[in-house]
């Protein structure tokens, strides 16, 4: 291992303070402590160090979303084969989702990576790693076949206003990869939405209605799958949110590692079943009526609340505002579904404007512990004097 | 205003109506007033003003063109007519004279907008009339033509106007551009027709309009991305905490 770590020196010598390349060094570090951990101590105060550090977390989340990748890619190549008709194999099915995913998957990293190494250099800090998993969230919340360009514009417009703008990694109030996707949604609404795109190479065949299940419900038409398929995710929607088993692995992986917050997920579960069974006891319409357990089951309600309303840095950070965050996501997400069918998409709108909410939430969290041990130190003096 | 120092070679200047030196026309000092709020005192990104109507008449470049000139026109208008009787203003109500001055510009420019450029006055409909409620207009008129003479109040109505309408023009020029693919009308872009392979330049390639400029947000966006760059160039812009 040590001839490795040689080797690196070597070659790192000409990005050191002071030698030609030293502006690149940001670009050269990134690269270095990926396979080792960086060697700096902190100088001054006190300070705690952990193993886990940022590189790693960002790792682990990205194993976290491989299985619902996986299925996503599968899950595109059957989409596409059984909604043409043609017989095929589970190999055919998967070859197929690759060959469109992942030049998605590539293009995201490509683009997101450059802008991020450029601001690096520029600003003269080191390059941050909060995008290894933006970088995948991405295009798993895109349709299949969205053109790659607007993958493209989409994550440059998601680095730069949403992240880059605040200040670069952990100074972001929104979620980037749901900017990315707020700005594909109303950027282009008609590569977005509708009965095509969720099918690959469906655009020109009329005979495909390949309609998410909210779509189908929000045009008062009979939904045709049932809540195992549901759940296990052989239904049209975007790439990685139709399989919520996998999801669900995902997020056992999050939790046992203590990287994603369970109050959220829970609170999330809460606030969204909650508010599906009240709509149930309404029943004014299909999508009032649709049965709360399945409400949770479809659409982008599982991938969202496991992985986007969990990021650590637009999230609330106290426990208690974990809850608040959590439930009011779930109130949100289908209470937009229900009363605007214009937009499906409800928990990505109901975990952006939770997003903004969040320092508020924590704000008042804190100052409501703070009166509360005000009042007991009050109490406690007035005893003892 | 006492005279500026350094002028004081110029002997027996010729003295009309104002009671002190003559300074050059286009002085330093004078310069600066137009100057100023094109950049570093910026109506729009540095004071945050007429938000309102940049977000609401920047979907195509031409109304905006028009909006900035018609504010131009105004603002210039205005500020020389209320320098011109500000010591004849009583204090107390100088808010109402001043509002009456600029209703009365503002219904002259929309009576001739709707004369010569009636489309376009109909696409500005409202914001025409709400001139008036601008809070540069008001703001010069309270800060500066109050306290100046009128040729300092028409530099200063004519720059920040300027300012103001630089903005407009653009945050309309992005929002055109990227939201519909033409500049002022034209199709700058190529021709999109109803398939790809019936479209001409860009379009034949597969790209598309961005939706998202048309909606009022967008402007917003273009402003606060012009912010970003206007102060990481010019560092004295950024607030201490």
């Amino acid at each position: 291992m040590s001839a490795l770590r040689n080797k690196l020196d070597q070659l790192k010598k000409p990005f050191n303070k002071g030698e030609k390349w030293e502006k690149f060094a940001p670009a050269f570090n990134a690269f270095d402590t990926f396979l080792y951990v960086p060697n700096h101590t902190t100088k001054k105060g006190a300070h705690i160090r952990d193993a886990v550090d940022l590189k790693r977390t960002m790792i682990t989340v990205v194993i976290a979303l491989l299985p619902a990748l996986f299925y996503g890619i599968y899950n595109a190549g059957f989409q596409h084969y059984s909604q043409l008709g043609e017989a095929f194999t589970f190999w055919d099915a998967f070859a197929h989702g690759a060959w469109k995913i992942l030049p998605m998957v590539a293009v995201s990293y490509i683009v997101g990576l450059g802008i991020e190494f450029v601001f690096a250099i520029y600003r003269g800090h080191e390059v941050n790693e909060g995008y290894l998993v933006t970088g995948l969230l991405i295009p798993m919340i895109m349709p299949v076949d969205i053109p790659l360009w607007m993958v493209a514009v989409s994550v440059a417009f998601a680095v730069l206003i949403g992240k880059e703008a605040f200040g670069g990694t952990g100074m972001n109030i929104l979620n980037p990869a749901l900017t990315a996707r707020a700005f594909a949604f109303f950027a282009y609404p008609t590569f977005m939405s509708g009965n095509k795109v969720w099918v690959s190479d469906a655009t020109h065949i009329d005979a495909i209605s390949g309609e998410t299940i909210l779509g189908t419900l929000a045009a008062g038409k009979e939904v045709t799958y049932d809540a195992w398929t549901m759940f296990s995710g052989a239904i049209p929607g975007s790439i990685g949110e139709t399989s919520t088993l996998w999801i669900v692995i995902g997020a056992a992986i999050l939790i046992l590692t203590g990287i994603g917050s369970w109050r959220i997920m829970a609170g999330g579960l809460i606030g969204g079943a909650f508010m599906g069974f009240l709509f149930n006891l309404w029943s004014a319409n299909d999508l009032m009526a649709f049965p709360w357990y399945q409400q949770l089951l479809v659409g982008g309600f599982a991938f969202g609340l496991v992985f986007m309303a969990t990021d650590p840095v637009s999230a609330a950070q106290t426990q208690k505002g974990k809850w608040i965050y959590g439930i009011l996501i779930g109130i949100f997400c289908i209470m937009i579904r229900v009363f605007n069918p214009a937009y499906p998409e409800g928990v990505m709108l109901a975990i952006l404007l939770m997003n903004v909410f969040a320092p508020t939430i924590d704000h008042y969290v804190i100052q409501s512990s703070v009166k509360r041990r005000k009042k007991r130190l009050s109490t406690a003096t007035v005893k003892s004097a | 205003m006492m005279a500026d120092t350094k002028n004081k070679k110029e002997k027996s200047p010729v003295v009309l109506f104002v009671a002190e030196e003559k300074e050059p026309l286009f002085s330093k000092k004078n310069r600066k007033l137009l100057s100023d709020p094109l950049n570093d005192n910026n109506p729009i990104t540095v004071q945050v003003l007429g938000i309102c109507s940049a977000l609401a008449i920047t979907v195509q470049l031409k109304p905006s063109i028009v909006m900035a000139i018609a504010v131009m026109v105004v603002m210039a208008a205005s500020n020389v007519i209320v320098s011109l009787i500000r010591n004849l203003i009583p204090n107390r109500i100088r808010i109402i004279v001043q509002l009456v001055i600029v209703a009365a510009l503002v219904i002259l420019v929309n009576e001739v907008l709707k004369a010569y450029a009636y489309d376009v006055s109909k696409e500005l409909s409202v914001f025409v009339g709400l001139i008036i409620t601008n809070c540069i207009v008001m703001g010069r008129l309270e800060a500066f033509a109050l306290g100046n003479g009128p040729w300092k109040s028409f530099l200063d109505g004519i720059g920040n106007a300027a300012g103001y309408g630089l903005i407009l023009v653009i945050v309309a020029f992005f929002r055109e551009l990227l939201g519909s693919g033409k500049l002022l009308g034209f199709e700058v872009l190529g021709h999109k027709g109803a398939t790809v392979a019936e479209s001409t330049g860009l379009y034949a390639m597969g790209y598309e309009n961005n939706g998202l400029m048309l909606l009022s947000p967008a402007a917003l966006l273009v402003v606060g991305v012009i912010i970003w760059i206007q102060r990481s160039r010019n560092r004295e812009l950024i607030e201490k905490n």
